[in-house]
């Protein structure tokens, strides 16, 4: 039996910072996960993907992981993607900084 | 200390001018991140889970003060502050940002150091006994000839594309500091029955998923062998190693599916030809590098002020007993720094700890710094009678720790909360043992246990050598972390042995605990080590209290 598709985001590392980014529906990169685009066909994310790929000088290595449809946004379903979106645990470094001059 | 001469200058400029012009081709778009990964790599600019990662070799973990107060400097204009020692000696960057790396490859440059062939299947870093040139029971200061593998390994035309990475471990001390049996290549500098200096070569260890312990390929290599023995030893490893598959494609694995005869057969017959190319340049270039290394002068002096600081002042003595290690010189000792007060990150080091290292080497140790694989930092000589002036100033900074080979001297890696290729966290893992056991005032009590905590299975964090090993790993979407049980990285080394199932993220720090009071319970006095106790009983005790308990059975996953 085929797999059943999960929902996913088009997700890399900024080329210049390195920081964590995810594809929005308008094709920005965004450093906010609640932003990305939910793709939840998957010819239509494996398209994106490709797309995406080609931006080959604003990200690198961009590839479709899990995450799960919430009110704010996409979740991540997966520890490592949790801690992508927010940074390390030993330090308030990376992403969980900006979340706060975000707020 | 090795210092550069116009030629090492030249190389490094020029390199370090290709490198500014191919992250200029990358960013303007010319080059894509497939053409530029391996150029990047081949300077140790790695891309991790939040940022890149710029990774810079410290030569057998060799640093002068000038060294010290660079890395400091480069932390705190292009990084976050701080820098992490590594368990090959090296110090890693967490938050570079591409644009900028050029500047901090020259200003590595300024001091003599640089990130070449820290990445890529190249001959990485020579690692070596951190206490080289220092250690009372030392036979050979191994320092000379890591720089000679070095200017050696460093851009050899021939081994720029290997199978696979390869490191190479020297000691001259019968103590086993450098774990050089779990080495690529290990080299041990002995005397034979009659005195004469040489090398026993072992091949063929290492961790990660295959762990291997080196056996012995020469048992005695005169000195002036080595060089094209060694180049004979990556020769054929370069010809006979896998390239179809990553994972089976390091000298280790080459050595298991040959057999040791085999290769050292081949070993030997290429050992014929290689050195016939060998004119004697090489022991030549020897004898200069150890001019670098001569002994400090060491001065004759009272050590009165240690010995009065010393039964005055318990803190001092407890961390006099813990962090002090024999010298060879009289009156003189070896300081080990832990960058590991329990709760902080094991071998991160802030801008003003290393500037204070720096100072200290400076003033009272012959500006001489050393980085060890288990991530700390040594003031290898210092006169006794500076000690308690030097405590006072670690105090100062946070540095004065006594907890040297103790539980909470936790090698970690740095996991999942830095490294792309990690499956679960280490560093949190190991703050939190840390911190329980000082919490119970129980860590001077058990004595000497090394733990060591990998984040994945390559084993960076050395778990398969701890005595307790701690491996996290990703189970169905979970963190999970397994124990080996009586590993050793020294001369009598073995792999330690897995307990059974692993225990969740929020149970292995109740599970160590049990481990160790089941040791406390055990033991036959306070002579005998956690790892002499787990010789003598095995593994069943610790498993029974792991898994068999009332309070294990209910949360062992």
């Amino acid at each position: 039996m085929p797999r059943t598709f999960t929902p996913k985001v088009v997700t890399a590392n900024a080329l210049l910072e390195g920081d964590v980014v995810y594809l929005t529906e308008d094709d920005r990169w965004s450093r906010d996960l609640s932003e990305a685009e939910l793709l939840t066909d998957e010819a239509h994310a494996e398209v994106r993907l490709l797309d995406a790929s080609r931006r080959h000088a604003e990200i690198v290595g961009a590839y479709l992981a899990d995450m799960a449809g919430g009110p704010a946004g996409p979740e991540p379903t997966h520890f490592r993607e949790d801690f992508r979106r927010t940074g390390p645990s030993n330090y308030f470094h990376g992403k969980q900084t900006e979340d706060l001059s975000r707020s | 200390m090795y210092r550069y001469n116009d030629f090492d200058h030249a190389f490094l400029a020029e390199r370090n001018a290709q490198f500014r012009q191919q992250v200029e081709r990358r960013i303007d778009g010319s080059l894509t991140e497939d053409e530029f990964r391996p150029l990047r790599l081949m300077n140790g600019l790695y891309l991790q889970l939040h940022a890149y990662m710029l990774r810079v070799a410290i030569p057998y973990g060799s640093l002068r003060a000038d060294q010290m107060r660079q890395l400091a400097l480069i932390a705190d204009r292009w990084d976050k502050g701080y820098g992490h020692f590594t368990t090959r000696q090296n110090i890693q960057y967490n938050w570079p940002k591409l644009p900028e790396v050029p500047d901090i490859l020259d200003a590595l440059g300024e001091v003599q150091l640089h990130a070449i062939q820290t990445s890529g299947n190249t001959i990485r870093n020579v690692t070596a006994d951190h206490f080289a040139g220092a250690a009372a029971d030392e036979i050979a200061d191994p320092r000379p000839v890591a720089e000679l593998i070095r200017q050696w390994s460093t851009d050899h035309p021939e081994f720029q594309f290997l199978p696979r990475k390869f490191k190479i471990a020297v000691t001259g001390s019968p103590n086993d500091r450098a774990v050089v049996k779990s080495h690529d290549i290990g080299l041990r500098m002995i005397q034979n029955d009659v005195g004469e200096a040489g090398y026993e070569v072992l091949v063929g260890g290492g961790l990660g998923r295959t762990p291997m312990i080196g056996k012995v390929i020469r048992d005695f290599l005169p000195p002036a062998d080595l060089l094209p023995y060694l180049e004979a030893i990556v020769s054929v490893y370069n010809q006979l190693g896998r390239r179809d598959n990553k994972y089976k494609a390091r000298l280790k694995i080459t050595v298991h599916e040959n057999g040791l005869d085999t290769i050292r057969e081949k070993v030997e017959a290429r050992f014929d030809e290689v050195k016939r190319a060998f004119s004697g340049i090489d022991q030549q270039m020897l004898a200069e590098i150890r001019d670098h290394f001569a002994p400090p002068a060491f001065r004759q002096a009272e050590t009165k002020v240690f010995d009065q600081a010393y039964e005055a002042n318990p803190v001092f003595r407890s961390w006099a007993d813990t962090n002090l290690a024999p010298h060879k010189a009289e009156g003189y000792a070896i300081v080990t720094v832990s960058m590991k007060k329990q709760g902080a990150t094991p071998g991160d080091a802030t801008s003003a700890q290393m500037r204070v290292l720096a100072d200290l080497a400076e003033n009272y140790g012959h500006d001489d710094l050393r980085i060890s694989h288990e991530q700390n930092v040594i003031l290898p000589h210092v006169h006794k009678s500076d000690l308690p002036a030097i405590y006072a100033a670690l105090r100062e900074v946070d540095l004065a720790t006594a907890n040297v080979g103790l539980i909470s001297d936790i090698i970690a890696c740095p996991g999942m909360d830095y490294c792309a290729l990690a499956t679960a966290r280490a560093i949190p893992v190991a703050q939190e043992i840390a911190q329980r056991f000082d919490e119970l005032k129980l860590e001077h009590d058990i004595g000497p246990l090394k733990l060591k905590i990998s984040g994945c299975i390559n084993a960076c964090g050395h778990h398969h050598v701890g005595h307790i090993g701690i491996l996290g790993l990703d189970r169905a979407g979970v963190e999970n972390y397994q124990i080996t049980l009586g590993g050793d990285g020294t001369e009598t080394a073995e792999i330690g042995t897995r307990t059974g199932p692993g225990f969740a993220y929020d149970e292995i720090t109740n599970a160590i605990e049990r481990i160790v009071r089941t040791y406390l319970d055990l033991r036959e006095g306070t002579d005998e080590t956690f790892l002499m106790a787990y010789r003598r009983v095995g593994a069943e005790p610790f498993k029974t209290a792991l898994y068999e308990t009332e309070k294990a059975k209910s949360h062992a996953a």
